[in-house]
């Protein structure tokens, strides 16, 4: 007996083994948990906390992902990735979507074969001075020393801007953020210029955050987004809908504190289908009838999980702005569920 | 009267010494007040010096360790020590201790790193010390399987079945050797071979099933502070050592594949730096592997700095070879020893000594190194740094984890240094 459950076990290792999917909705379910890439430590985005469990504004898109598929916001394991290696994790299967404030650029979407779910994150690169500086604007900003992250496409955007309104500057390139904050506050440059979230969060940090202001300008166009690889639509239009609902459900009236009432009793039959109980959109993607209610659930619809983590009552303080929804003046538009 | 010349039959007493060249007052003058030019760089030193700790410090130690978040720390140090005063934060080392040192390890499996790490030191042990009971070298060869499968966790079987592989080894080359010597060599290096890559998995998972004993799994995205680095940097020290004297050997050899194979992997490792090596394991290797393969990225990590530090080793061990006197390799043959019994009697312990230094340096270097591996995206202590620093609560804060992680390198890299020393001194008496 003992025997034969021995070379049970052999051969159903041995078949296990050998077998791989190409579809990654089946991979996942085999699994029982989605693995998702995301930054190494950016304020607001992505941060272990003291537990060792992962918070942030790219983070909840992940578990509202996870939530889709299993009904369960903690299916998932996140895998930190640096700027350098992270498409190449996604392009070797090692993560089955990377959610990094990822600026969606053509080369990108093209080049690197990945398929872009959407924008969860309009952002713009900025100018950070010290008020005492008497800057209110970046086109006076003439021969000023400007503290700059190497390598990364805001050199680019930023020589670009210079150059187009005809003023000079003096680079000095640093490696990482938290570099550029000492060398900002030692003075060794009069402008720190990154993505303008990320300009919010530095000055936050500051002991005195009032003697810095960001200038209006914003000279290039970050939209941010999670990504998925080439070649599987199934698992894309589930990533690009899990994404879609929380804007849709932000549009809709529909928070993590009232879903359970609207599921129950709406009138509204846009919110019947989103929330499955009337339609079977979740069928058509293979998931549960109530996934979009599950990925709501889990840290609240779009609007929630912005004013959580990055939105006005946080540190990071940053206004809904551009990514307010399309009825409030900013870019959010989610097509219809239908 | 005769010429009495005068011849002193006592000795006098000696003099005290001049109380400028004894006592502190001594010691001052010789080493610090030296004439005026020493003098002025000594004052000008002292000034310099006053003026660091009088800045340093205030900061080290007028300092808060109980807040938590930043913003906490400045306004107790504004309430406590008044506005002007800037400590340190040291909250963020209280707040985030365990995370620094075991990464994402579940809590309530702590025990595990810890049971590893004082095994680890009982095996290390007769290594370090050799007069220290020879029968421990038995725990410290059992140590790697006992210490892989405390921190991974998973089932018994799995150590077990590795380990096996070396007595099937061993046993492939008793039976082989009764046929022929070169036959059993080989049979001794394929059987194992073919046992880790085909037949162990397998079997390790049938006899789980069968016979389920384990610990909890634990995988090694968990792992991370210095824990990782402890992790990566020994296993790469112990496993380069051997490697390193194989290829030094392997250099030194008349057997031309060996010796091109050996001169090959030391200079191309030599000539790449550890980060395209890191790279091309975090990145690289992925594509090589069929998709879906999972293969751990710590010992991916392990096994590059492995290869790199045992390339730089065995250069160092070269050098060692290089300084002995021919005579010793020829007193070794008149003797009528083998290749391996020169080896291993004469020649490896008189060149070892001499390469002591170069290979505890070459090690600390490693050890170091492993800081790279944030680069890649393992959450070793700088790379915990940053996500620390991503957290609101410690956004903003700089220099005290440098501090303090470099306060821990320092213990690491110094009892190393140190542990070197003795061992030079100890060998050496029979020169002195």
């Amino acid at each position: 007996m003992t025997k034969k459950v021995f070379w049970g076990a052999l051969a159903v290792a041995g078949v296990a083994a050998g077998f791989a999917s190409a579809d990654t909705l089946d991979d996942v379910k085999a699994r029982g948990e989605l693995i998702c890439g995301t930054s190494t430590g950016l304020a607001g985005f992505s941060a272990p906390d003291a537990n060792g469990r992962y918070e942030g504004f790219d983070v909840a898109y992940c578990r509202a992902l996870a939530a889709a598929i299993f009904g369960d916001p903690d299916a998932v394991e996140f895998k930190p990735l640096t700027t350098t290696n992270r498409f190449s994790a996604l392009s070797a299967g090692e993560i089955d979507i990377l959610s990094r404030n990822t600026t969606w650029t053509l080369t990108r979407d093209v080049d690197l074969k990945t398929t872009f779910v959407g924008v969860n994150y309009y952002d713009g690169q900025g100018f950070m001075v010290p008020k005492e500086l008497g800057v209110s604007s970046a086109r006076e900003l003439d021969g000023a020393t400007v503290c700059i992250q190497k390598g990364t496409t805001t050199e680019l955007n930023l020589s670009d801007f210079f150059r187009k309104n005809n003023i000079s500057y003096e680079p000095v390139p640093i490696e990482t953020n938290a570099e550029a904050q000492q060398q900002y506050l030692a003075g060794a440059c009069d402008v720190y210029t990154t993505d303008a979230s990320g300009l919010a969060a530095t000055r936050a940090s500051f002991e005195n955050p009032g003697d810095h202001i960001i200038l209006p300008e914003i000279v290039s166009k970050e939209p941010l987004g999670p990504l998925v690889r080439h070649g599987d639509d199934h698992w894309a239009d589930i990533a690009r809908w899990t994404l879609n609902a929380l804007i849709t459900a932000e549009e809709l009236g529909v928070t993590s504190a009232n879903i359970e009432e609207l599921s129950a009793s709406t009138e509204n039959p846009e919110i019947a289908r989103l929330l499955g109980t009337e339609g079977n959109l979740g069928e058509m993607l293979g998931l549960s009838a109530d996934w979009a209610k599950n990925a709501i659930m889990a840290e609240g619809n779009y609007g929630e999980i912005f004013e959580k983590n990055i939105g006005e009552s946080t540190p990071i303080g940053l206004a809904r702005g551009l990514n307010a929804q399309w009825t409030e003046g900013g870019l959010m538009y989610s097509p219809p569920f239908r | 009267m005769a010429f009495e010349p005068y011849v002193r039959t006592q000795m006098l007493d000696p003099k005290p010494a001049p109380v400028t060249s004894v006592g502190p007052a001594g010691w001052l003058k010789r080493n610090l007040f030296d004439g005026p030019g020493n003098s002025v760089l000594t004052l000008v030193t002292m000034v310099a010096i006053f003026l660091l700790l009088a800045h340093l410090l205030p900061w080290m130690f007028l300092s808060v360790w109980n807040a938590d978040s930043l913003a906490e720390c400045r306004q107790i140090i504004d309430e406590t020590y008044g506005l002007d005063h800037s400590g340190a934060c040291w909250a963020v080392i209280h707040d985030r201790f365990f995370q620094l040192v075991y990464g994402f390890y579940p809590s309530e499996l702590y025990w595990r790193p810890n049971l590893t790490f004082v095994l680890m030191l009982v095996a290390l042990a007769p290594v370090l010390f050799t007069h220290l009971p020879r029968k421990m070298m038995i725990f410290s060869a059992l140590f790697p399987f006992i210490g892989a499968w405390l921190l991974w966790g998973g089932s018994i079987w799995t150590p077990l079945a590795a380990l096996a592989g070396f007595a099937l080894g061993g046993a492939a080359y008793r039976y082989g050797s009764a046929v022929n010597g070169i036959l059993a060599i080989a049979a001794a290096v394929l059987v194992p071979v073919i046992w880790w890559i085909f037949l162990m998995g397998p079997i390790a998972r049938g006899l789980h099933a069968v016979i389920p004993l384990g610990i909890e799994v634990v995988e090694s995205n968990q792992f991370g502070g210095f824990m990782v680095s402890i992790v990566i940097g020994i296993t790469a020290i112990t496993l380069s050592l051997p490697l390193g004297i194989m290829l030094a050997l392997g250099r030194q050899t008349n057997l031309f594949i060996v010796r091109a194979f050996s001169v090959g992997f030391i200079e191309f490792i030599r000539g790449v730096p550890l980060i395209t090596l890191l790279f091309v394991a975090s990145t690289l290797l992925n594509y090589f592997m069929p998709p879906g393969t999972n293969f751990d990225l710590v010992v991916r990590v392990i096994i590059m700095a492995t290869l790199f530090s045992s390339a730089y080793i065995a250069e160092v061990i070269r050098g060692g070879l290089a300084a002995l006197p021919k005579g010793q390799y020829e007193a070794a043959d008149s003797l009528g020893l083998d290749y391996w019994q020169a080896q291993r009697l004469i020649i490896m312990p008189q060149a070892l000594k001499i390469a002591i230094p170069g290979i505890v340096s070459t090690f600390i270097g490693l050890f170091k190194d492993t800081t790279l591996v944030s680069i890649i995206g393992i959450l070793d202590p700088i790379g915990l740094s940053n996500a620390i620093r991503a957290d609101n609560a410690w956004n903003g804060i700089y220099w005290e984890l440098f501090v303090f992680i470099g306060f821990v390198f320092f213990i690491f890299c110094f009892s190393m240094s140190r542990y070197s020393m003795y061992l030079e001194r100890k060998l050496n008496t029979g020169h002195r």
